[in-house]
């Protein structure tokens, strides 16, 4: 399962997100559920501005892990986890623990894509005749 | 009789209409951010607040730019 796959299966399973999209911790776009690769960059920008901005806020230092930003006309989720964010936005008054929860699904589903071809490429034997020619160098 | 029914009705218009005014000042939603902190701590920022003026043009600006 790739960023579109994940992503794809975000907005079948939560009918309360209107649109998503998945982001790199320096801020390149994944993946995203929007047409236009501008406003899902923008999107990116803004929500890095709101997780630089909100940890700022409290004097103790600290790392924003998600935020919601709630307003009368709609919702706005960021979540980052393990160098990949998420931002999504909402329609009004949504189920914060439900979406928050659909988001961290998300960002593990695509986490683990990327992660899946690298273990099998560890774990691919080596051809026979390879092997043969190593053994045979060392008698 | 009749003076009765108009005084009833009165009252009961006026009731409605207090009813849904009172609901629409105490319901209105405020503009809020709630921020999580990886130490579990979490922060509410509250409309009118220094900071959460600072970032609610952004949210705003996020949801336009997702719905146009």
């Amino acid at each position: 399962m790739d960023a579109a796959q994940a992503l794809a299966d975000l907005t079948e399973i939560s009918s309360q997100i209107e649109c998503a999209v998945l982001f790199t911790e320096g801020g390149d776009v994944l993946g995203s559920t929007l047409e236009s690769e501008e406003a899902a960059a923008a999107l990116v920008r803004g929500a890095g501005e709101l997780l630089e901005a909100a940890g700022s806020f409290r004097s103790e230092g600290g790392r924003v892990t998600q935020l919601e930003a709630s307003t009368p006309d709609g919702s706005v989720f960021v979540v980052r986890d393990g160098g990949r964010g998420i931002v999504a936005t909402t329609a009004p008054q949504p189920t914060v623990g439900l979406v928050f929860y659909d988001l961290k699904s998300c960002l593990r589903s695509a986490a683990e894509a990327e992660e899946k071809p690298k273990r099998r490429r560890r774990a691919a034997p080596k051809p026979a005749q390879e092997q043969e020619e190593e053994s045979g160098g060392e008698a | 009789m009749r003076r009765k029914a108009i005084a009833l009705a009165g009252f009961v218009t006026g009731a409605v209409a207090g009813s849904v005014l009172y609901r629409r000042s105490v319901g209105r939603r405020r503009d809020r951010i709630d921020v999580y902190f990886d130490d579990g701590s979490m922060v509410s920022l509250v409309e009118g607040s220094p900071e959460a003026d600072r970032l609610m043009p952004v949210v705003r600006e996020l949801l336009a730019t997702a719905r146009r």
